[in-house]
């Protein structure tokens, strides 16, 4: 039996985590993290969803807290996702939330509190290896979260528990029906949680100067103008505004400009990308294949990596500066990095 | 860590257990006696007579005739109903009646209607507090004038337990703003105070069951004869019109009794809890390094001692207490039970870091001596343990 202090969202994924970890006999402490202070309706940290782990941890009998790290979450994820978006990249504040927060903060104060680990509902898994833990991709792959996670090296897997990695998802709602849990068929959370439905470039709006300019082609003939570049990524192709024969894709941001590049599908294919913070968790067998995952739930491709460079074998489609992108062999998430071009 | 303690309940700011008497006496109320009390048969004057009787009681203790006692849904409620209640009748019967004045340490109900006043139209001034937590009577004098409406200051902090002063305040707006309306909210006092001596000069009082070993969710509203009020609850004509629906009998006659109980033990209660609260704070002070206690060197009551832990986060804190079977609370708890830096304490000048390490101990007419004990010999403990490393 061990300590846990399982993060619940009040979702079903750790809804379930924290029952499994009863079952299988730990000390189980449930913690829910008040993230935003500001305005959100979809957000990961309402009042109602803190409501429903408090009832799935009552259920469960399990304690219970509530942890307000608005404060830290403000300066560690959501000031560098707007600084991140006003210099033009597409940062992933999940990873963030994830590094700085759930296992940066709540795991130094499972520690603190003595604690043995701490457990989320994301589905992927800690893995024994010859080398140590090491994260792995979820059973269920379509649910794969390990993306996300890319950033725990052995220090923090070595204390953490991912119990519905084990499971598919229809096996977890199958699980929390049987309990009888209210958060059984929650609907998942698909956003960013500070951010209302839909409203990125409202939020941003009001955070950083409007910035409007051209979009041009590929030539750099102007075939459009845009209000701003902050409702733009690279590979968007929807909300363009260009009426031209073929369908055009964002394949260039220039922040200096404030001009979008769009372009053919081709145009967007890549045989390289930059990272900048490389992190390795673990040694790969070849670092001249691995897998480069660059969306969350993306197809890996095949791919060297060659210093803070990922070669692909094949070109791939561009990836926005910002983006992350994590290495696996096989199913073993070896590290990560953030794209700059 | 210190073996675990069972049970030693130390919010009783919070809320405090029920005084066995007051269970006894709202009983009856729940089953035998059924009756409407605005009806006209026997079940209904059985029930009218024990809610009159109540109203007596609540009168006598709080020093005010039976009709001026409002019974309510809680603290919230009634400060509610005084401040926007005499805030509209201010402004129906002259228009120039536009600005209220009120403190940044108050409850958050008080603030809250403050608030809805302020998004009305009117001019709100929340007065600050000194370093000890005490509201700022000078600064307060500075702003009354012709067009103060409603003035709002609290007999005891919730938080740090600083007795306010009151009677001055209320005797300043007699002087500077004789047209103003001087509510109170004394939800924290029935236990340490008498109210009828320290709010004779305050036309509108709010109290609140729980906070003297009543039940939740019940209240009363003094409204002194001459206090013009807009209810906020329409309908049967209850309560003179200002809290329309059927009263809550059980709970009415529970709160008198309590109230009453309280009243009749005050003097012995609060200096056996002083005595506790002093060696609680004396052996705090002399085994955990770093910390201090808020509101020092001003009157404070005798269930309240709220202090700063250097370096440590009340939320860990309350969290490893909790897990020892020691309950205290922080700051204010919002809706989602998450701690936010205490406003109190950030209107008392305090900074930010060191109101996020603040935790406050409540002792009320329930606690023992093995209470004091038992965190003496769990708190300093565990507060060294959370700060290694």
């Amino acid at each position: 039996m061990a300590r846990v202090m399982v993060m619940m969202s009040g979702g079903v994924d750790s809804s379930v985590a924290a029952a499994l970890l009863r079952e299988q006999g730990h000390d189980v402490t449930g913690v829910t993290l008040k993230l935003w202070g500001g305005e959100s309706d979809s957000g990961c940290c309402s009042v109602a969803d803190v409501e429903d782990a408090r009832r799935v941890a009552a259920q469960l009998d399990i304690p219970h807290y509530v942890f307000n790290f608005s404060d830290a979450f403000d300066a560690d994820v959501v000031e560098p996702y707007v600084g991140a978006y006003a210099a033009g990249e597409t940062p992933n504040p999940c990873v963030e939330c994830n590094r700085t927060m759930k296992f940066g903060r709540v795991l130094e104060r499972a520690r603190r509190l003595d604690y043995d680990f701490v457990a989320t509902g994301h589905h992927a898994r800690v893995v024994m290896t010859d080398d140590g833990p090491a994260l792995a991709r979820a059973v269920d792959q379509a649910k794969d979260q390990s993306y996300v996670l890319y950033m725990l090296g052995a220090d923090e897997l070595s204390r953490t528990l991912l119990p519905v990695g084990e499971l598919t998802k229809t096996d977890v709602r199958e699980h929390a029906r049987t309990l009888g849990l209210r958060t059984a068929e929650k609907r998942e959370s698909m956003d960013v949680c500070f951010i209302k439905r839909g409203g990125r470039e409202a939020f941003l709006g009001a955070r950083i100067p409007r910035r409007s300019g051209a979009i041009v082609d590929e030539a750099g003939t102007v075939v459009g103008a845009h209000d701003g570049i902050d409702a733009f990524t690279i590979g968007q192709r929807r909300g363009l505004g260009v009426a031209v024969g073929e369908r055009r894709y964002v394949t260039d941001i220039a922040v200096g400009t404030a001009t979008v590049t769009v372009g053919p599908r081709d145009a967007l294919l890549q045989d390289r990308l930059r990272l900048r913070d490389v992190r390795w968790s673990r040694s790969p067998h070849d670092a001249r294949a691995m897998l480069v995952q660059s969306r969350a739930h993306g197809t890996p491709a095949l791919a060297a990596l060659e210093g803070d460079e990922v070669v692909f074998a094949s070109p791939q489609p561009r990836v926005a500066p910002g983006q992350v992108v994590a290495f696996y062999d096989g199913e073993l998430c070896c590290g990560g990095g953030i794209v700059t071009d | 860590m210190p073996d675990r303690a069972d049970h030693v309940y130390l919010d009783h700011a919070a809320s405090t257990p029920m005084r066995p008497e007051a269970i006894a006496a709202m009983a009856p109320f729940l089953a035998d006696h059924p009756g409407n009390p605005s009806g006209g048969h026997g079940a209904a004057r059985a029930t009218k007579t024990a809610l009159e009787e109540a109203r007596e009681t609540v009168a006598a203790v709080c020093g005010c005739r039976p009709h001026e006692v409002v019974f309510t849904g809680g603290g919230s409620e009634g400060d509610n109903l005084a401040i926007k209640g005499a805030a509209w009748a201010a402004r129906a019967n002259d228009p120039t009646l536009d600005s209220v004045v009120t403190s940044g340490i108050e409850h958050k109900a008080v603030l809250g209607a403050c608030d809805r006043l302020e998004r009305e139209g009117f001019r709100v001034v929340r007065v600050p507090a000194n370093g000890d937590g005490v509201v700022d009577v000078d600064a307060l004098a500075g702003v009354l004038d012709e067009h103060t409406a409603v003035v709002s200051v609290m007999l005891v902090n919730n938080e740090t337990g600083v007795r306010q002063p009151v009677e001055e305040i209320a005797r300043l707006v007699r002087d500077r703003a004789p047209r103003a309306v001087v509510h109170t909210d004394a939800v924290q006092a029935p236990q340490w105070l008498d109210l009828a001596a320290a709010t004779a000069d305050v036309s509108l009082v709010a109290i609140s069951g729980h906070k003297f070993g009543g039940p939740k969710g019940v209240g009363a509203l003094i409204v002194r004869d001459g206090t013009e009020l807009v209810p906020l609850v329409e309908g049967g004509g209850h309560e003179r019109g200002l809290r329309a629906g059927t009263q809550n009998v059980p709970g009415i006659v529970a709160i008198a009794t309590a109230l009453l109980v309280t009243h009749r033990r005050r003097a012995d209660e609060t200096a056996r809890i002083a005595t506790l609260r002093d060696e609680l704070e004396a052996g705090l002070a002399a085994q955990v390094s770093g910390f201090s206690v808020n509101g020092a060197s001003a009157s404070r009551v005798a269930g309240i001692l709220h202090g700063t832990f250097d370096g440590v986060e009340a939320e860990t804190l309350l969290l490893a207490l909790d897990q020892q079977g020691v309950m205290a609370a922080s700051g204010s708890a919002c809706s989602s039970g998450a701690v936010d830096p205490s406003h109190v304490l950030l209107a008392m000048g305090m900074p930010r870091e060191r109101a996020l390490s603040s935790v406050r101990f409540s002792l009320g007419y329930a606690s023992t001596r093995a209470d004091v004990d038992a965190a003496l010999a769990i708190v300093p403990e565990v507060v060294a343990k959370l700060r290694i490393t």
